[in-house]
């Protein structure tokens, strides 16, 4: 679904990324994992369109997007959770939703968008009326996940859905996770908690200072040395 | 005594019509600074314009006043429209002090443009509505007009902000700008787009204050600073702070009027002004929507 090739990205004279190749097939949730600082985030916001491609290329579903404009991807079926949620405070859940739901093919189906959302995260239906900014993490959260499953997304990009929060909640994330991939979505996530993630996806890739470094199904990750002593302590 | 109470409630009434007209004109003014964080210190002036626009079409072109005020609208609408394209966008990023320049610089561009266009002399468009009486109040009916209109377009602005698509991103944006593109959301669009609602909410001021003042060039100067004060006042970028402050600073200007001098009703409200600056220099009402 996902494929990116040869990714050579930053910021300014900085480069972030090197020669980055992954790729995220339907159906499949993969993790991308790896220490604070690694690219993770920056590799999100490429493939949003955030952040321009130096070089290599993006594409879904076999279509090359390196240069379309950023606010067209989300029409390709790329939705994003950002890095420490990115509500709007002042704003009501509901109309939370409704940003998220913004491109003209995901007003058709507001309804029945809605309702999905709020049949998976009934505390949003709760609050539908209360302003984002005032609501705890974990509830900030499910607003986040639910913002994006608004558009009806082929691709689910979460950035560090757990950071942030307390343990409990971490938990309860994700075991969200799970329902999500159940329902049938792809997902490509980031994680720093390295173990917890690996329980939940198919696959994953090691992503350290901006070099992919190591990819595999999540049980030989789990089981390799290298991530087992650097990543897991033991 | 009794009749005093009489004008007493008359210049009240009045001040609260003033209010409703204020409020409009500071509604344009604090939407454009709520979501694009610039102040367009020339927004009397598109004001101006407007009313140039709309005496031109119906004393000079003959049109019939619906279209001329329907032209003004537009007109405006685009010039907002325009302003921000060529002259805010380029410096969106600049330090506020020169955002607060590049706009001044446009009130004196207008200013002097219109004075070579339209010369000095004062024009109006001969429309001078009758008094009404509401019992043994004595009310204009173009204050009348101008406060219903300015209600009902309040009242639109509001729907049009809570209730759309478009409306929901305008306020969105106020807050995270960064992440519309992960909503699907064009930014330059809503911006030129509220740019131009700005202005269309200017032009509609034109439409009032044209039935009730005579146009020059400088007419910017005698509400531009007002409709300004009372953003300031109602907290920059906060809609119903700004709507509220309207009708505070409208009354300090009608009954302080009343009670000693015309002239010092302004004085008394930009007293105030001053003061309430002391007391809470981040407005009445400082949080955002």
């Amino acid at each position: 679904m996902l494929e990116i090739r040869n990714l050579n990205a930053g910021y300014g004279s900085f480069q972030a990324l090197f020669d980055v190749s992954l790729k995220v097939d339907a159906g499949e949730s993969v993790a991308v994992i790896g220490p604070n600082g690694a690219g993770k985030t920056t590799l999100l916001r490429v493939i949003s369109r955030l952040i321009e491609v130096g070089s290599g290329e993006l594409a879904m579903e076999g279509r090359r997007y390196n240069d379309i404009a950023p606010h067209e991807v989300v029409s390709l079926g790329i939705a994003q959770v950002p890095e420490g949620r990115r509500l709007f405070p002042r704003l009501t859940v509901e109309d939370n939703l409704m940003m998220g739901g913004f491109t003209p093919a995901a007003r058709r189906h507001h309804r029945e968008r809605l309702d999905f959302v709020y049949s998976l995260f009934p505390r949003m239906k709760e609050r539908r009326l209360q302003m984002a900014g005032t609501m705890s993490g974990g509830e900030q959260q499910m607003c986040a996940i639910g913002r994006a499953l608004m558009s009806k997304p082929k691709l689910l990009l979460l950035d560090e859905p757990s950071a942030g929060l307390a343990p409990v909640i971490v938990q309860s994330i994700f075991e969200l996770m799970k329902r999500i991939r159940a329902e049938g979505y792809t997902v490509l996530i980031v994680e720093q908690n390295i173990q917890q993630v690996l329980q939940v996806v198919d696959r994953g890739y090691l992503l350290e200072t901006g070099r992919i470094r190591m990819g595999g199904a999540s049980e030989e990750l789990l089981a390799s040395d290298e991530i087992r002593k650097a990543y897991l302590g033991v | 005594m009794e009749f005093f109470d009489i004008f007493l409630l008359e210049a009240i009434v009045n001040g609260l019509l003033l209010g409703g007209l204020l409020a409009l004109l500071a509604l344009g003014l604090n939407l454009v600074f709520g979501v694009i964080d610039v102040i367009w210190i020339c927004y009397a002036e598109l004001i101006m314009v407007g009313m140039y626009a709309i005496w031109w079409m119906y004393s000079v072109q003959g049109a019939p006043l619906w279209l001329a005020f329907v032209f003004g609208v537009a007109i405006v609408a685009l010039l907002g429209a325009a302003l921000h394209q060529f002259i805010v966008r380029p410096v969106l990023t600049a330090e506020p002090i020169n955002q607060l320049l590049v706009t001044g610089g446009v009130l004196f561009f207008l200013q002097a443009a219109a004075t070579v266009v339209f010369g000095i002399e004062f024009r109006n468009i001969g429309i001078r509505l009758p008094g009404v009486n509401v019992g043994e109040l004595h009310l204009s009916m173009a204050r009348l007009i101008a406060f219903g209109v300015a209600l009902a377009s309040i009242v639109v602005t509001y729907l049009f902000l809570t209730r759309t698509y478009t409306g929901t991103a305008i306020r969105a944006i106020s807050q995270d700008r960064e992440i519309m593109p992960l909503m699907g959301v064009n930014a330059s669009r809503i911006y030129l787009l509220t740019s131009a609602l700005g202005g269309a909410l200017a032009g509609l001021a034109a439409c009032l204050l044209v039935l009730q003042y005579d146009i020059h060039p400088a007419i910017g100067l005698s509400f531009g600073p007002i409709a300004f004060l009372i953003c300031v006042l109602g907290g920059l970028g906060n809609l119903v702070g700004g709507f509220l402050a309207a009708f505070i600073f409208a009354q300090f200007i009608s009954v302080g009027g009343f009670v000693f001098h015309l002239e010092w009703g302004y004085v008394l409200a930009f007293l105030f002004f001053i003061v309430m600056m002391f007391w809470k220099p981040q407005g009445l009402f400082a949080r955002r929507y």
